[in-house]
C-alpha cells in the first residue's frame, strides 16, 4: 500500500512492505544517497535525518512510522549547501573520509534547532550517539561552535 | 550516480601513447604527437577541484592535459579514503609545472601500473602504508617540471626567444624582457609535444622558499561533496537493471558450506535467486530489504575442515606468549645487527618484559561493498569500488572470471574508510559481486552488513611479546631481543608481495621491532608466527602499533629498574638522530611535561615510523573504584620532513590518536571456535566524542623529503598512556586494550 509523506519540502508515495527502514527507502527508491548505512542498529547515526525535525535513526525507522510526516535529509538541509553548519563544517576542515558526516551535520542540525548555544558539554552529549572512524570529533565540536556563534 | 557519467572517465589518449610513468623512476615519457582539439569552456573555478575527465583537453603528458581556457587536468593515481592523497599528489605536480591551482582539475588515473604505479610499491596503484606522497613526491615534480618545460619551448619558438629568458607565473608564461604572456591554455592551443619528454633535473626543480603551493593549506577537492550528501561511495551507485547481492560468508577461513536450507530465504518476496558459491551461500533480490532479510533465513551447516576451527583467542594467547618466552626456538630474524647472544651472555644485567595485543577490527565506517557488472557472456565486466588498490581490485576480478585485466573497467569510487581493509590481494568483497552478477546476468549490488563486515573480518593480529635487554655495568643497553609470537598476516593477505617485494618477511606483523634510531648496538628481532588459521590484515599503524607499545613500556620498565628518568632515557637512546630528539624536546615543552597536575598524570613515548618522527604525552586520570581511564590530552609532535598540506597534517595525526585511543582503551576481538565474537558496535566499542582528548598537535615540519603522516600518532598512545596510569596508580599495563577490569587486576597486582 502507498505510503505518502513529506521529504525535503515535497510531497512523496513510496510503495513498499510495512517494516522496511526509512533508510533504503530513501536510498535504493528515491536516490538521496546522501544519508548513510553504517551499523542498521541505531549505533553509529551515518543514517540521521529528521522527522519533524527531531533527529531520527533512519536505519531503525519503520517506512510506515512516517506516513504523513515530514523527512528531512541532508539534501534537503538547505538549498544549496549553505547551511551554517555546512559552511562550519567547510571552514574547520572537518570531513576526511567523509561517510559519516551526512548523520553528524544532521544531528548538530536538530541541536542547533532546540539549543542555538550549547555548552561544549550538551554538544558532547548529543553528538556522542555519531561515530566517526576518521576521529574527526575535535573539528566536529569545532564546526558547531563555529555555527553557534557565526549562525 | 548512472553508468554513464563514470563511462565518460576516460583519458584523452590512447594506450599505445603511454611509454613510462612513475613506475619506472624514469624522467622519460611519451607525448602524443602534437596537441589536439579545443576544449569547452568550463565553469570558472574557485579552486581545484574533481573533474570526471579530462574530455578531449589536449594531452601534454600522460599525467598533464590542458583546455583552451586554461583548465589543467591532472591524473592522481592513489585512491581516496579520507587522507588526502587526491589533493596533495596532484597539487605536487601543480607546483612545478606552476600551474594555476583555481584551474586545477583533478581526473582519476586509470588502472594503468607501467604509467601511475606507485614507485614504493614496484609500480603496483597500491594506496597504503602512509608512502603516497613520500613515494610519488619526486616523480610528479619531474613530471610536473616536465609539461612546464615544454610550454615554455613553445613559447619560445612562438616568439622566437631564447628559452633561458622565459619564466613562468602561475599558469602564465612570461617574456619580461619584451613584456609578453601566454597563458597555458593559449599555448595549449598551438603547442607541438615533442615525442620525448625534455629531460629536467633533480637539482633543476624548485627550491622549498619558491613553492607556492606546497606547504600551503589549499580546500581538499573532496571536501565539500562531503557536507551536502553529494560524495560518491561504491553504496552509492545505481547501475539501471541491477540486483541487490548479500551473502552469508564461511565463519571460518577456507570453510565450506556443506548442508543449506534456502527454503525460508527462496519463500521472501522479491528474492530472484540463491546463490552456491565456493565460501557462502549468496542472495540475490529486486530489493536491499529482501536481500539482507534472505541473507538471515539461511541456514547453513559448515564443513569443519579448515585450521581455524576450535581456535579460542583467550587460550590461544597464553601459548603465544608461552612460545614468545621459549628461547629454545629461534624465530624468523628481522632486524638483525651484532651479536646479541654474545652481548646478552656477557651483560652485568638482563631485565625481561611480557606484553600483549588482542585482536583489533578495521570498523571503517562503510561497510564493504561493491557494485559489479558482469556481461552476459562473462568476458568482460565494469566495476565501481572503494579500494586501496586499483590494481588489486583488477587483478582479483580478472582473476576471478578467467579474463585479461583490460576487459575489466574499473570506477575507483571514494572509500568510507580503508585503514588496511581494502587492499587485501584478493579483495574478496570485490569477487563477491563479480561471483553473483556473473551468475544473475545482470549488474549487482553486493552489500555487507555490519555483522557481516564483523564476521568476515580480517583483524589485526593478536600479539604476545617477550622483550630482554642486556645491560653492561653502567647501565647501558648493549643488547635487545624483542620476541613477536602473532598470527601470520602478510602470507594471508597478500602472498604475492610477501614471496616477492617482502622477500618473505612477514613485514606487516614484524614492522617496529627494529629500533634503527635507538643506539643499540647488538639488537635481534624475531617472529614466531602462529598458524591459527585466523583472517588477519594490514590495520592502522600494523605492526608498529603492537610493537611501539612493547618496545616503549619495555623502556619504561628499564628506567624505572635502573632508577633513571624515561624521557632522558630515550634522549640518551638518540643520541644519533637529531631529529628524534627535537620532537621530544618540543612535546616536553608544549606539554608541560614536567608541570604536576593535580588529580592526572602524564605519561611519555617516541616513535620513529617509516621515516617520520613522532613524540607523545597522555594526560589522563584513572577511576580507581572502577578502573576506568580518561584520557584528557594528548600532545603530539611530529616532524614528517616537508609538509605538503600542513592543516591536512594535523588532521591526520588527531586522526590517529583518536584510532589509536580506541585500540589502547576499548577495541578487542575476541575469537571461540574460530568465530567472531562481537557483531555490531554495541559489543565492538571504537570511541565516540566523549572518549575523545583535547589534542594538541605541533608539526614540526623541516625542509627533509616528505615522509607518512597517516598513521604515525596511533602506536604513540597505548604507551604514552600505560606509562601515564603507571605513574598515577603504580599499576603497569601489559595487555593492550586496558580495560577497566585489566586495569582493576593491575592495580591489585
Amino acid at each position: 500500500m502507498a505510503i505518502d509523506f513529506t521529504l525535503n519540502g515535497k510531497p512523496v508515495s513510496v510503495d513498499v512492505p510495512d517494516g522496511t527502514a526509512l533508510l533504503w527507502v530513501l536510498r535504493e527508491r528515491l536516490n538521496l544517497t546522501g544519508t548513510k548505512y553504517g551499523c542498521g542498529a541505531s549505533q553509529c547515526g551515518a543514517c540521521m535525518v529528521h522527522v519533524d525535525g527531531k533527529p531520527s535513526y533512519s536505519c531503525q525507522t519503520p517506512i510506515e512510522t512516517v506516513r504523513g510526516h515530514a523527512i528531512t535529509t541532508i539534501e534537503g538541509l538547505s538549498p544549496d549547501g549553505t547551511h551554517p553548519l555546512q559552511r562550519a563544517w567547510v571552514a574547520e576542515r572537518v570531513p576526511q573520509c567523509g561517510y559519516c558526516q551526512s548523520g553528524q551535520i544532521m544531528s548538530a542540525a536538530a541541536l542547533l534547532a532546540t539549543n542555538p548555544h550549547p555548552t561544549r558539554a550538551q554538544i558532547v552529549e548529543h553528538m556522542n550517539g555519531n561515530i566517526c572512524r576518521c576521529g574527526t570529533y575535535q573539528r566536529i565540536l569545532r564546526a558547531i561552535e563555529r555555527a553557534a556563534r557565526e549562525g | 550516480m548512472t553508468v554513464r557519467k563514470h563511462v565518460e572517465g576516460h583519458l584523452a589518449f590512447t594506450r599505445r601513447e603511454f611509454m613510462i610513468g612513475a613506475a619506472g623512476f624514469t624522467f622519460a615519457i611519451a607525448f602524443p604527437g602534437c596537441a589536439g582539439t579545443k576544449k569547452a569552456a568550463l565553469e570558472a573555478p574557485s579552486g581545484g577541484a574533481l573533474a570526471p575527465s579530462a574530455g578531449d583537453a589536449p594531452a601534454l603528458s600522460p599525467w598533464v592535459s590542458i583546455a583552451t581556457d586554461g583548465t589543467v587536468f591532472i591524473q592522481s593515481p592513489a585512491t581516496e579514503m579520507g587522507q588526502g592523497s587526491l589533493t596533495a599528489l596532484p597539487l605536487i605536480l601543480a607546483e612545478e609545472l606552476d600551474a594555476d591551482w583555481s584551474k586545477v582539475r583533478i581526473v582519476r588515473a586509470p588502472p594503468i601500473d607501467e604509467l601511475y604505479g606507485n614507485p614504493g610499491f614496484g609500480g603496483m596503484m597500491y594506496t597504503a602504508a602512509s608512502n603516497a606522497v613520500k613515494s610519488y613526491f619526486t616523480p610528479l615534480r619531474i613530471f610536473g617540471a616536465q609539461v612546464r618545460r615544454v610550454l615554455m619551448e613553445n613559447a619560445a619558438r612562438r616568439w622566437d626567444v631564447p628559452l633561458s629568458e622565459l619564466t613562468t607565473e602561475p599558469g602564465v608564461v612570461v617574456h619580461a624582457k619584451s613584456g609578453r604572456r601566454l597563458g597555458y591554455g593559449e599555448i595549449a592551443a598551438f603547442a607541438q609535444v615533442p615525442a620525448k619528454a625534455p629531460e629536467v633535473k633533480p637539482e633543476e626543480l624548485k627550491k622549498p622558499s619558491e613553492f607556492r603551493l606546497i606547504g600551503h593549506d589549499v580546500m581538499r577537492v573532496d571536501l565539500p561533496s562531503k557536507v551536502n550528501g553529494s560524495a560518491q561511495y561504491s553504496i552509492d551507485v545505481h547501475v539501471p537493471g541491477m540486483l541487490y547481492g548479500a551473502l552469508v560468508r564461511t565463519p571460518v577461513e577456507n570453510g565450506k558450506p556443506e548442508r543449506v536450507d534456502d527454503a525460508a530465504a527462496r519463500a521472501i518476496p522479491g528474492v530472484v535467486r540463491i546463490v552456491r558459491m565456493p565460501y557462502g551461500v549468496g542472495v540475490l533480490a529486486e530489493t536491499p530489504w529482501a536481500a539482507f532479510a534472505a541473507r538471515d533465513a539461511l541456514q547453513i551447516e559448515w564443513d569443519r575442515k579448515a585450521v581455524g576451527w576450535g581456535f579460542d583467542s583467550e587460550k590461544g594467547m597464553d601459548r603465544y606468549a608461552a612460545a614468545a618466552r621459549d628461547l629454545r626456538t629461534e624465530g624468523k630474524p628481522w632486524d638483525k645487527t651484532g651479536d646479541v647472544k654474545a652481548a646478552m651472555a656477557g651483560a652485568a644485567t638482563v631485565i625481561e618484559g611480557e606484553y600483549r595485543c588482542d585482536y583489533a577490527y578495521h570498523a571503517q565506517m562503510e561497510p564493504l561493498n561493491s557494485v559489479a557488472s558482469v556481461s552476459p557472456s562473462g568476458d568482460a565486466c565494469e566495476i565501481w569500488v572503494g579500494t586501496q588498490s586499483q590494481s588489486m581490485a583488477v587483478g582479483a576480478v580478472a582473476q576471478a572470471l578467467g579474463i585479461s585485466r583490460d576487459k575489466v573497467r574499473l570506477h575507483d569510487m571514494l572509500m568510507g574508510g580503508g585503514f588496511g581493509r581494502r587492499g587485501h590481494r584478493d579483495e574478496e568483497f570485490v569477487v563477491d559481486s563479480i561471483l553473483l552478477s556473473k551468475e544473475a546476468k545482470r549488474p549487482v549490488k553486493l552489500m555487507w552488513t555490519r555483522e557481516d563486515d564483523l564476521a568476515n573480518g580480517r583483524f589485526r593480529p593478536m600479539s604476545a611479546h617477550f622483550l630482554r635487554a642486556g645491560l653492561d655495568a653502567s647501565g647501558r643497553i648493549v643488547a635487545w631481543n624483542h620476541r613477536l609470537a602473532c598470527d601470520w598476516v602478510t602470507p594471508f593477505m597478500d602472498p604475492v608481495r610477501y614471496k616477492g617485494a617482502m622477500k618473505g618477511n612477514d613485514f606487516i606483523a614484524i614492522a617496529g621491532t627494529e629500533i634503527k634510531t635507538y643506539d643499540v648496538p647488538n639488537r635481534l628481532a624475531e617472529q614466531l608466527g602462529q598458524d591459527s588459521g585466523m583472517r588477519t590484515s594490514p590495520l592502522r599503524g600494523i605492526g608498529v602499533v603492537a610493537n611501539k607499545f612493547a618496545t616503549e613500556a619495555f623502556l619504561d620498565d628499564i628506567a624505572e629498574k635502573r632508577g633513571i628518568d624515561p624521557v632522558e632515557l630515550r634522549l640518551t637512546l638518540l643520541k644519533n638522530t637529531p631529529r628524534g630528539q627535537a620532537v621530544i624536546r618540543a612535546v616536553m615543552q608544549e606539554s608541560e611535561f614536567r608541570r604536576p597536575r593535580p588529580d592526572r598524570s602524564l605519561g611519555f613515548a617516541f616513535a620513529d615510523y617509516a621515516d617520520t618522527m613522532l613524540a607523545g604525552v597522555a594526560e589522563v586520570s584513572v577511576d580507581r573504584g572502577t578502573g576506568k581511564i580518561r584520557i584528557h590530552h594528548v600532545w603530539v609532535a611530529i616532524d614528517p620532513g616537508i609538509a605538503v598540506q600542513p592543516d591536512n597534517v594535523v588532521a591526520q595525526t588527531e586522526s590517529s590518536i583518536v584510532y589509536g585511543v580506541g585500540l589502547t582503551l576499548s577495541e578487542r576481538i575476541t575469537i571461540k571456535d574460530g568465530q567472531v565474537q562481537q557483531s555490531n558496535f554495541y559489543d565492538y566499542s571504537v570511541p565516540r566524542m566523549s572518549d575523545v582528548p583535547e589534542m594538541h598537535v605541533k608539526l614540526m615540519a623541516t625542509p627533509n623529503p616528505p615522509t607518512g603522516v597517516g598513521q604515525m600518532a596511533t602506536p604513540l598512545v597505548a604507551p604514552a598512556v600505560a606509562s601515564a596510569v603507571r605513574a598515577a596508580t603504580r599499576a603497569r599495563l601489559r595487555h593492550t586494550p586496558f580495560t577497566p577490569e585489566r586495569v582493576l587486576a593491575a592495580m591489585k597486582a
